[in-house]
């Protein structure tokens, strides 16, 4: 059996930036194993720009963003392999994989890296009813189809879900001879980035129509249509609201899950609220010495983030496999982060203080659009910070910065709170 | 005398933008909170650009096609003259980032660079030696 000291579990943004940062933290053995026939993972079919602000403070597209770190990957001579699926993960780090030149075959990993991403919500989770015609694609489909193989998937185009790729798409569509009549969001906000509902919906006329979803899709070879409805507070549609679009095709743009069979088949503890396994301060599973990173971990809406976490957890697994960490896992006192009134989730969701680097990046989501409302962390009873922030999205993930010193200067800590206040 | 109402892009916030123009000079701006979201305005009214990401068709590579930019942003009404004038586009494998696709797209002195490198499909590269 072949032996590495770190195994990645995917190839791209995250992937990438933990290899890299675990080559530079000193591990030599270090093995990427990827799925698709190229590196770079989604970005490669994100040809808009914005990409890279916070990393390198220019804009750039998806394919140059991951192209950065590829070259990055292959001037550290990482290994890697493409067009190799993972099958299976035991806790004790075995990684069983296939692809057309090895077969089947076994690695044990001193350590692993998840870095499997995300993926789509289909129509099935929906609940929309009508007939199985062609033309109904998730946004991410559609996006593949254009910028990869090239082909139209429709002309006339409603889209379901204020996502980001949803506004990406609804622009790419029209730019290339589309017709795109509307968008149609169920909550009362967008789920994507101000700037995309600008540059992608205002730009090219196109109607952002919130509180209103799909009731009803027409055709049974090819979409024909579909109706939109509004709907009431309880996301219910309102009757006598339907409005029908007649369309050829569909998009679904509602929402990302991570891809965690592995992780599951592993044993590893989930979080419910972010579909993502549950890491320590490390970004460390249940397992010992398996870490997460990236979109398999909690979806982002910047790959910046995803690159800043990924090569956390490249750091954490050089240490690891180092041994230079002085505790182990599920060993040490470790003190619970958790998301209180307001807030979703935090990733992490514990802290162990002698395990902590300097300063670490707790990161969050809320669960509602706040205005003028406070981002306070309690330690315990005790607040110890709070912050005003005019404005706050389920869209746009929040961050804070715990210091070790802080942490360490509270030795009867349990339980470190974060919420919404009021000012 | 015409109004202009805008959504500020620099942050979350979203700022609903009104601007008061007088044929082309800018008498007010309000609704904004901060001083970026002012200069947003000010140019997204006289002179809005973008920058505009398309794909091109490509020949004798191992994708049919390859992601596009404009190296910097050109005006905003000019985009759809851009994306027509590359549709007409196509380049041959291989191709690396940054490689010039089309110069001076839409008469606008900006030109179109590859945002993604394509190479040659093996398949094609044979027959050329053939």
């Amino acid at each position: 059996m072949r032996e590495y000291d770190i195994v990645i579990i995917g190839g791209g943004p995250a992937g990438l930036a933990a290899a890299v940062s675990a080559r530079e933290n000193g591990i030599e053995s270090i093995l990427i194993l990827e799925r698709d026939d190229r590196l770079g993972g989604i970005l490669n079919q994100c040809i808009h720009n914005g990409f890279g602000l916070h990393t390198f403070q220019e804009e750039l597209t998806g394919p140059e963003y991951a192209d950065r770190y590829i070259r990055q990957a292959k001037q550290l001579e990482i290994e890697y392999k493409l067009n190799t699926m993972v099958m299976d993960i035991r806790p004790d780090r075995t990684v069983t994989a296939m692809n057309k030149t090895d077969g089947v075959f076994t690695i044990r990993a001193g350590a692993v890296i998840l870095a499997m991403g995300c993926r789509e919500r289909a129509r099935g989770a929906l609940n929309i009813p009508g007939y199985r015609p062609a033309g109904i694609f998730s946004a991410g489909t559609a996006q593949r189809l254009v910028n990869i193989e090239g082909y139209m998937p429709g002309r006339e185009v409603v889209i379901l879900g204020s996502g980001d790729i949803g506004l990406i798409m609804a622009r790419r569509m029209t730019l290339e001879g589309a017709h795109v009549k509307a968008v149609a969001e169920l909550m009362p906000y967008s789920g994507g980035l101000k700037r995309n509902i600008v540059q992608c919906l205002d730009d090219y006329g196109i109607p952002l129509k919130l509180s209103h979803t799909v009731v009803d899709i027409k055709g049974r070879e090819r979409v024909e249509g579909v109706t939109l409805a509004e709907v009431d507070q309880n996301s219910k549609p309102i009757p006598g609201t339907e409005e029908d679009y007649p369309c050829d095709t569909l998009l679904l743009s509602v929402g990302l899950i991570p891809e965690n069979e592995l992780s599951r088949g592993m044993g590893a503890v989930m979080d419910p609220a972010t579909s993502g396994p549950k890491v320590n301060e490390s970004l460390e599973t249940s397992i010992d010495g398996v870490f997460a990173c990236g979109n398999v971990l909690h979806v982002h809406d910047l790959v910046d983030h995803v690159s800043k976490e990924a090569a956390a957890a490249g750091r954490n697994a050089a240490a690891y496999v180092k041994g230079s960490r002085t505790v182990k896992n599920g060993g040490g006192k470790a003190i619970l982060l958790t998301a209180a009134s307001g807030v979703r989730y935090t990733v992490p969701s514990t802290v162990r203080p002698e395990q902590m680097e300097d300063s670490l990046t707790v990161r969050f989501r809320v669960d509602n659009v706040y205005r003028g409302r406070c981002i306070s962390v309690y330690f315990d009873q005790e607040r110890v910070s709070r912050r005003k922030r005019p404005v706050m999205a389920p869209g746009e993930m929040e961050e804070i910065v715990l210091t070790k010193e802080q942490i360490l200067g509270c030795p009867e800590l349990e339980t470190i709170r974060i919420t919404v206040e009021d000012e | 005398m015409e109004t202009k109402n805008l959504t500020c892009i620099n942050c979350p916030m979203g700022c609903s933008i009104t601007v008061e123009l007088d044929k082309d000079k800018i008498i007010s701006v309000t609704g904004n909170t901060c001083k970026r979201g002012e200069d947003y305005a000010r140019k997204e009214v006289t002179d809005p650009t973008r920058i505009v990401t398309t794909t091109v068709r490509v020949t004798g590579g191992r994708s049919a096609v390859v992601p596009v930019k404009t190296r910097q942003d050109i005006p905003k009404e000019k985009i759809f003259d851009c994306v027509r004038e590359l549709k007409n586009v196509q380049v041959k494998a291989p191709i690396r980032i940054g490689d010039v696709i089309a110069a001076d797209i839409a008469q606008t002195g900006v030109d179109v660079v590859a945002a993604g490198s394509v190479e040659e499909c093996a398949a094609a590269a044979g027959s050329i030696e053939e």
